[in-house]
C-alpha cells in the first residue's frame, strides 16, 4: 500500500496533549511520522486538508450491527461502512444477534464478516452468559481467544447478582471490562419511556430512573467485592452519575459512556408518539442531560458511545408501546455531540475528541485512539465548518430509524483511515 | 377545516371553546333521542367506521345509535383475537380504510396513541373511543354535559377523580377537559394507581377517600379492573372497597350533596356500593344518555356540521 501524507491540517491527539497544524504520514498501516513539514516518502499519496481536524480515528465501544440474524436491517459490512462514514475506525458490536454471540466461533465470525468488508474494524463483544439467558457463563476464554474485547448481555440485562459477580470474578483473568446494561427488570418491565409527566400526559407506561440507579449501584458494589472492571453503558440519570461519581472518587474500577441522544434529547423527544425517541434507556429529563454533560466534562464519564441500534422501517411504523427500543448513531454520533457540545462550552475541541477515540479505546484495551509513532494508521479527517441536514436516505447503514432527521448538525468526516487505507471519502462522491 | 379540526384525539389539545362548543352543540341533540322516530338527516351518505381492537359494549353502542340517529351508513369492525400484531395491524388497516374512501372512523385500541397514529395516516376523520391510558375525550365530554346539566355550570365545581387514575384514559381526559373549563381537579386512590407527576397538572391528590368526600361535589368513581389487583398494585379488592370504596355510610357523613358518577362498567362492591350506584346521589345513568348526545354532536361537528345549524339538523332541515 502506498503511504499516505494527510498535509497541513490541524492535528488533535488527545493522547499526547498535541494541537498544532502539522502533517501526518501513515505507512505500512501504521502512524509513521507527526509533526510540521513531514516530506512525502517516493509514491506517497498526498491529501491536503488544510482547514481540517486529523485526529486518532473516532472508536465506538457500543454497537448493535444485526449480523447474524437481521441481516434485514444492518450487516456487519454495512455497520462498518455507516461507522466509517461518521468517522469511526473501530467499533464493538453487541452480542445480542441471533443465534447469540456467546462462543468462540460466533466471535470469530464477526471477526471473519468485518475483515472481508474492509471498513472500520470491528472488535466482537461477547455474551456474559450461554444465550444471553442470564444463567451459566459463556466460554469467556475461548471468546478471547478469538477475538473478544469485552463480554456483555446488552440487550436482555444481568438481571442475577450472582452471575454479575462471577463474571466480574472470572474476567479478571483475561483483564476485559464487564459491560452493563443496568436495569432492575421488574421496575422497567412494560415501559415504553421515561417516567414521568410526559409520559403520564401520553399514557404511557414509564421506565423510573431508579430501575438503572438500582443496578449501578449494585454493580459498583461488586466491582469493589471482586476486583473487576465494570463498564456502565449508556447511562441516562442523575442519580446514576451521581453513584459513579463517588465510586470513582474511592479508586474503583467503574467506566461509563453516555450516547449523544442522551446528551441532546429529553422525553419531550417522545411527545406525538414519536417512536424514533423510544429507546431504552428512555431519554430523560432536561436535569439529567444537564448531569451528564457535566460528567462528561469532568470525566465521570469516561466516553461516548452511540448504541446504533438499527431496526426496520416498519418495526417503527407502529403504535408506541409496539414500536421496539433503539436509534441508528454512527452516522449522526459526532455531528450531533459537536453540535450539542463544543459551541457551547461543554468540552473543547480535543477533549471531545479525547471522549470519542482516546478513551473508549483505553478503556477497552484497544489499539488505537493514538497518533503516537508505532499505532495503527486509524486516523479521521474531520471538517467541523461543515453544516448540514440529517437526511436518513443517506445513510450508509441499512436503517434509517433515527430522532435527528431534519437536524441541522455541524461536524463531519471528510475522510476516514483504516490502516493507511481510505476507507471513507466525503469528497469522492462515491462515499455519499 | 371544521371548528374541530380533522379529528377528535383527546382534550388536551382542544381549546375551551372548542369544549364549550361540543357541550352547546350536544345540547338540541338530546331531544332527538327522546322522540317516536329517533333519527335526523345530518350525516345521510357519510359511511363511518366502528374500530374496536379492544371489547368495548357501552361506547360502540352509543357511538352506533349517535351515527344512525343522523343518518351515516356504518360497519362494526370488532379486530380483538387477530393473530396478527397490533402494530401492524393498525398499519394495514389504516392503508385499508384509506383505499375505501371511508368518511369517518371510531377507533378504541389497546395502545396509548393508536387514534392520532391512524389520525395522521388516513385522510378520514378520526374519532378516538378510548386509546390505551391516553385519552377517551367524548366519555369526558359526556361527564362534563353532566356536571353541567346537574350543577348548571363547570366552573368553579370541585370533581374528584376517584380510582385508578395511572391506567385510566378516562381519568386523563376528564382531567384535561375539567382543568379548561375552570373546575378544581382532585384525585384520590391508591398511591400505587396514580400516575407520577399529577400534582404539576394542577391536581390536588387526596389520600383518603373521606377528605376527597368531605371537598367535592362531584365524585367520579373509575372501574377498578381485577388486572391491577392481580399485578399486584393492591393487596385485594375486598380491602380496596374497604379503604376506597364509595359507600353510603361515607357520602351519609358527607357536609353537602354529593354527585356521584361513573363511567361504566361497575364493579358494585368494589369501588362502588349499590346503595350509591343506584341511589339519589347517582347521575350514572344520565351519563348514559348524554352520551349518545355528546357522540352526535362530535360526529355532527367533524363532519362539517355548522353549530348553528345543529338546531335546524335536528328539526330535520335538508342539509
Amino acid at each position: 500500500m502506498r503511504p499516505l501524507l494527510l498535509r497541513g491540517g490541524r492535528v488533535i491527539d488527545p493522547s499526547r496533549g498535541y494541537d498544532q497544524t502539522a502533517d501526518v504520514l501513515i505507512d505500512d498501516g501504521k502512524i509513521a511520522a507527526v509533526g510540521a513539514g513531514v516530506g512525502a516518502p517516493d509514491g506517497a499519496e498526498v491529501r491536503d486538508v488544510a482547514g481540517r481536524i486529523v485526529a486518532p480515528g473516532l472508536v465506538d465501544v457500543h454497537v448493535h450491527l444485526r449480523e447474524p440474524g437481521n441481516e434485514d436491517e444492518e450487516t456487519v459490512a454495512t455497520g462498518a461502512r455507516a461507522a466509517a462514514a461518521g468517522g469511526f475506525t473501530a467499533v464493538c458490536a453487541m452480542p445480542n444477534t441471533d443465534p447469540v454471540t456467546d462462543n468462540q466461533a460466533a466471535v470469530g465470525f464477526i471477526v471473519r464478516q468485518s475483515v472481508r468488508a474492509g471498513f472500520a474494524r470491528v472488535y466482537p463483544i461477547g455474551a456474559v452468559s450461554v444465550g444471553q439467558r442470564g444463567e451459566r457463563l459463556a466460554e469467556m476464554g475461548e471468546m478471547v481467544g478469538a477475538g473478544a474485547v469485552a463480554v456483555s448481555d446488552d440487550g436482555r440485562p444481568v438481571a442475577s447478582g450472582h452471575l454479575m459477580r462471577t463474571v466480574l470474578e472470572y474476567a479478571r483473568t483475561f483483564d476485559i471490562p464487564v459491560a452493563d446494561h443496568c436495569e432492575e427488570p421488574t421496575l422497567a418491565a412494560g415501559g415504553a419511556m421515561h417516567e414521568g409527566l410526559v409520559a403520564t400526559r401520553l399514557g404511557l407506561k414509564g421506565i423510573p430512573a431508579a430501575a438503572e440507579e438500582i443496578m449501578v449501584a449494585r454493580d459498583i458494589v461488586l466491582a469493589e467485592l471482586t476486583g473487576g472492571h465494570v463498564h456502565l453503558c449508556h447511562l441516562s440519570t442523575r442519580g446514576a452519575v451521581d453513584l459513579l461519581r463517588r465510586a470513582k472518587e474511592r479508586g474503583l474500577r467503574v467506566t461509563a459512556e453516555v450516547t449523544p441522544h442522551h446528551l441532546a434529547l429529553t422525553d419531550h423527544a417522545c411527545e406525538d408518539y414519536d417512536t424514533h425517541a423510544k429507546m431504552n434507556p428512555p431519554l430523560r429529563e432536561a436535569a439529567d442531560v444537564a448531569a451528564l454533560r457535566a460528567a462528561l466534562k469532568d470525566g465521570a464519564i469516561d466516553c461516548i458511545a452511540s448504541d446504533h441500534a438499527p431496526h426496520a422501517y416498519d418495526e417503527k411504523e407502529a403504535a408506541f408501546d409496539d414500536a421496539p427500543f433503539g436509534i441508528v448513531g454512527l452516522e449522526t454520533a459526532f455531528a450531533v455531540a459537536y453540535s450539542e457540545l463544543v459551541p457551547g462550552g461543554v468540552l473543547s475541541l480535543p477533549e471531545l475528541l479525547r471522549r470519542m477515540s482516546t478513551e473508549p479505546a483505553r478503556i477497552f484495551g484497544l489499539p488505537g485512539g493514538t497518533l503516537a509513532p508505532g499505532a495503527p494508521g486509524d486516523v479521521c479527517v474531520l471538517d467541523v465548518s461543515d453544516v448540514w441536514i440529517v437526511d436518513p436516505t443517506r445513510f450508509h447503514s441499512k436503517s434509517r430509524n433515527t430522532p435527528f432527521a431534519g437536524r441541522t448538525v455541524t461536524g463531519r468526516a471528510a475522510l476516514t483511515v483504516v490502516a493507511g487505507k481510505v476507507v471513507h471519502d466525503a469528497g469522492a462522491g462515491a462515499g455519499r | 377545516m371544521t371548528a374541530l379540526g380533522k379529528d377528535l384525539i383527546g382534550l388536551e389539545t382542544l381549546a375551551p371553546e372548542q369544549i364549550r362548543l361540543l357541550l352547546d352543540t350536544a345540547e338540541p341533540f338530546k331531544e332527538v333521542s327522546e322522540r317516536p322516530i329517533k333519527k335526523v338527516p345530518a350525516l345521510r351518505g357519510k359511511t363511518i367506521v366502528n374500530l374496536f381492537f379492544e371489547a368495548s359494549t357501552r361506547t360502540r353502542i352509543s357511538f352506533e345509535f349517535a351515527e344512525k340517529r343522523l343518518s351515516a351508513d356504518t360497519v362494526n369492525v370488532a379486530a380483538t383475537g387477530s393473530s396478527v400484531s397490533k402494530g401492524e395491524t393498525l398499519v394495514d388497516t389504516a392503508k385499508n380504510l384509506e383505499a375505501m374512501r371511508i368518511d369517518m372512523v371510531v377507533i378504541r385500541h389497546g395502545a396509548s396513541g393508536a387514534a392520532q397514529f391512524l389520525a395522521r395516516r388516513i385522510a378520514s376523520n378520526v374519532i378516538n373511543a378510548g386509546d390505551g391510558k391516553h385519552e377517551h375525550p367524548t366519555q369526558a365530554l359526556l361527564d362534563l354535559l353532566t356536571i353541567r346539566d346537574k350543577l348548571g355550570r363547570i366552573e368553579g365545581t370541585k370533581v374528584c377523580l376517584v380510582g385508578d387514575i395511572l391506567h385510566s384514559r378516562v381519568a386523563r381526559s376528564n382531567l384535561w377537559g375539567l382543568t379548561k373549563l375552570g373546575a378544581q381537579v382532585a384525585v384520590c386512590g391508591p398511591r400505587t394507581l396514580l400516575p407520577r407527576g399529577i400534582e404539576e397538572l394542577g391536581v390536588t391528590v387526596f389520600r383518603r377517600i373521606e377528605d376527597a368526600i368531605a371537598w367535592a361535589d362531584v365524585l367520579n368513581v373509575l372501574r377498578l379492573q381485577l388486572e391491577r389487583m392481580e399485578a399486584g398494585f393492591i393487596p385485594s379488592l375486598r380491602e380496596y372497597y374497604r379503604v376506597f370504596g364509595v359507600t353510603a355510610e361515607r357520602l351519609e357523613r358527607a357536609p353537602k350533596e354529593l354527585l356521584v358518577m361513573h363511567p361504566g362498567p361497575m364493579n358494585r362492591g368494589v369501588e362502588i356500593d349499590s346503595r350509591v350506584a343506584d341511589g339519589a346521589h347517582s347521575v350514572i345513568l344520565d351519563q348514559v344518555t348524554n352520551g349518545v348526545a355528546v357522540r352526535m354532536a362530535v360526529l355532527y361537528l367533524l363532519a362539517g356540521g355548522k353549530p348553528e345549524l345543529a338546531d335546524a339538523a335536528k328539526r330535520g332541515a335538508p342539509d
